[in-house]
């Protein structure tokens, strides 16, 4: 079994002392900016970035691959003991939970959360595991014209988990392909709207984006609202352990969770946020009348959790086998990967199996240590939502800037991310989101490079696209979905699944 | 004509301005022909799209009712200020004065950010951040941050 051969690899790989470390590393990183309101796992990693230049790769991207699904498990505490959420995949988490813990069950809600993550780790494993070599292996078969059409599908499933309207979000990712035209011409050498600054010749480094959008733009929002009176169940964490009924209604919702989300995990445009939402509309689907979803229903903690991390971890499998992130932190995993000089595509399981084998198998082991993080060593976590905000914001000020400064050392990219902090908040006042236009901006070089290699190939003819049935397939899928979303009465659904609640 | 998602309103105009001026950037550039595009094909092509999305989003703000006219609300101004600002004060001051000196004056300029400013709090807070920072940073991950002045060291 070549299966279970390649876990060995992986195994042997991720039980080294300084693998295990760094997993456990990522993890309480994970969980702790997880338990933080206000700060993600893409401010964090791309804070992060500069210092994997120090390690090797395979255990730097273990510990940055730790940090997006520990955030996933740390999310959860936050929105169940103070009703915000830790993360944004954990919205629809604190509105059962937080009913929970009101009426003194938080223990059986984390727990849900905690062992449903666990066993939707492991099944999002196994899933990498048995679904990369044979994806790989397709990938192989890919010309520019597949891969052009592939990053068309990404975007546009990216547009349909976006929770606002569809249009702007579209806009988003056009503003970010646009943004990422700042650059030199990989073909012809000309630097484009470089307005003769050296710098910008280079492009603008997406981590500026990332930590100016999604760091510097969220404190200033959260700054703007007034502070809300929190109320916090910290006292009240007692029984941890779920009675028989809860364990009855909430393993199906488990099951199903966890199914769903391997599913929209692989998406492009997927991950873990698309997958809690998508699991809670489900699971109340299914209740039906007998749900007291809204009123502390431990299936609207236990599926959408479990969603999330399954969805956290297959999002690993497009990035991994063909090179492209599915979102923007897979996006900054593949920042990770050229940075260590690994180019990502179906190429790096071949010549980096270690690597491969290695990042897998450690998600299991950091399920594990999260587990036992997140269950008996909770009350760390609880005390740390008892510190003020106005400690936590210039924290994170500061390592938000020392990130950008240390990535090339220079303070161009400070002033810029200075900038983008103004932009990010100005998204957020018109209700645009960031993660569509980072996608973008990030695929926006590749699918430039792979359009007009497909049009040098096929000598300006753009049918290149339909004629090569792979591509025609991908473009098909791409547009189904436009519709699917377009029709009217998807449409409502899809808006009322964001909306609600 | 009255708008009425004034949302929607400022994100078509945003759309629109950058999609245009992005359009006439690109006509500086050569755009060669589909058969071999030029370094002005995919720009131009894209900014188009981008001023045409722009003009769908203003042309519905402008139509489409939604309720309470969905208003901006207020900016807050202070945050963000301060916050870029302080962001730009280090971008100055590290490589010149050294991270000792920078992160307490990025940790007292970003706190003024925040409803309260309390000096014991915003103290403490700036002296445990530049030993832990250069703990990290520096002793940890050694990477290159300039930690004292530059005619301190020489």
């Amino acid at each position: 079994m070549d299966l279970i051969n390649n876990l060995m690899l992986g195994f042997g790989v991720a039980f080294t002392v300084q693998n295990l470390l760094y997993a456990f590393f990522g993890c309480v990183l994970g969980t702790l900016i997880g338990v933080l309101p206000g700060l993600g796992p893409v401010a964090t990693i791309a804070m992060l970035l500069p210092s994997i230049y120090a390690l090797d790769a395979t255990p730097a991207l273990i510990m940055l691959a730790g940090i997006y699904y520990g955030a996933q498990y740390g999310g959860s505490t936050t929105a169940i003991l103070i009703n915000v959420p830790g993360e944004s995949s954990s919205v629809v988490t604190a509105i059962d939970g937080y009913q929970m813990a009101r009426q003194g069950r938080a223990g059986p809600a984390l727990a849900a959360a905690g062992l449903g993550s666990f066993f939707a780790g492991c099944v999002g494993t196994i899933v990498i595991a048995a679904f990369a070599p044979p994806l790989t292996e397709l990938a192989f078969k890919f010309g520019p014209q597949e891969y052009f059409s592939l990053m068309v599908l990404g975007l546009v499933g990216a547009v349909v988990l976006a929770s606002g309207s569809l249009i702007k979000a579209i806009s988003m990712i056009i503003l970010g392909l646009t943004l990422a035209q700042i650059n030199t011409d990989v073909i012809s050498g000309t630097a484009r709207y470089s307005f003769d600054i050296p710098e910008l010749t280079d492009g603008i480094g997406f981590v500026v984006i990332a930590m100016g959008v999604f760091g510097f733009g969220e404190i200033i929002a959260n700054l703007g609202q007034p502070a809300e009176h929190r109320e916090v169940f910290t006292n009240e964490v007692k029984g941890l352990w779920p009675t028989r009924q809860d364990f009855r209604e909430a393993w199906p919702a488990v099951l199903r969770g966890t199914a769903l989300g391997s599913i929209l995990g692989v998406l492009p445009g997927g991950g873990a946020l698309l997958s809690s939402f998508a699991a809670y509309t489900l699971e109340k689907k299914i209740a039906g009348a007998s749900g007291r979803f809204g009123k502390g229903d431990i299936r609207g903690v236990a599926g959408p959790e479990s969603a999330n991390n399954a969805g956290a971890q297959t999002s690993f499998i497009p990035m991994l086998t063909l090179g492209i992130p599915p979102n923007a932190v897979m996006a900054l995993m593949v920042g990770a990967m050229t940075i260590k000089g690994i180019q990502p595509g179906p190429q790096v399981m071949t010549s980096n199996p270690q690597l491969f084998w290695g990042l897998i198998a450690s998600m299991w082991v950091g399920n594990a240590m999260l587990v036992i993080l997140n269950l008996p060593l909770i009350g760390i976590w609880i005390k740390l939502l008892t510190v003020p905000y106005r400690f936590l914001f210039p924290a994170i000020t500061l390592f938000c800037c020392i990130g950008v400064y240390t990535l090339n050392n220079n303070t161009f990219d400070v002033y810029m991310t200075a900038g983008f902090a103004a932009i990010g908040y100005l998204f957020y006042k018109l209700s645009c989101e960031g993660a569509p236009l980072l996608l973008g901006f990030i695929l926006g070089p590749m699918m430039e490079e792979n359009l007009r290699r497909a049009l040098l190939l096929s000598r300006g003819d753009w049918s290149t696209f339909m004629i090569r049935p792979l591509s025609a397939g991908l473009l098909i899928a791409a547009l189904l979905m436009v519709v699917v979303v377009m029709l009217p009465s998807i449409k409502k659904k899809r808006e009322i699944a964001f909306v609600e609640d | 004509m009255k708008i009425k998602s004034q949302r929607d309103f400022w994100s078509g105009v945003m759309f629109m301005l950058v999609g245009i001026g992005f359009a006439v950037g690109a006509t500086n550039y050569s755009m060669g022909a589909s058969a071999r595009p030029g370094p002005g094909y995919f720009p131009l092509l894209l900014s188009i799209i981008l001023a045409i999305l722009g003009g769908i989003v203003l042309f519905k703000s402008l139509t489409i009712e939604t309720e309470g006219g969905d208003p901006i609300g207020h900016i807050a101004w202070r945050p963000l200020i301060v916050i870029v600002v302080a962001i730009t004060v280090f971008g100055i001051m590290l490589p010149r004065l050294g991270m000792i000196i920078t992160i307490p004056v990025l940790i007292f300029i970003t706190s003024l950010a925040g409803d309260e400013f309390k000096w014991k709090g915003v103290l403490i807070n700036a002296i445990v951040l530049t030993v832990f920072s250069w703990l990290i940073f520096v002793v940890g991950l050694s990477l290159t941050i300039p930690v004292w002045p530059p005619f301190m060291t020489n």
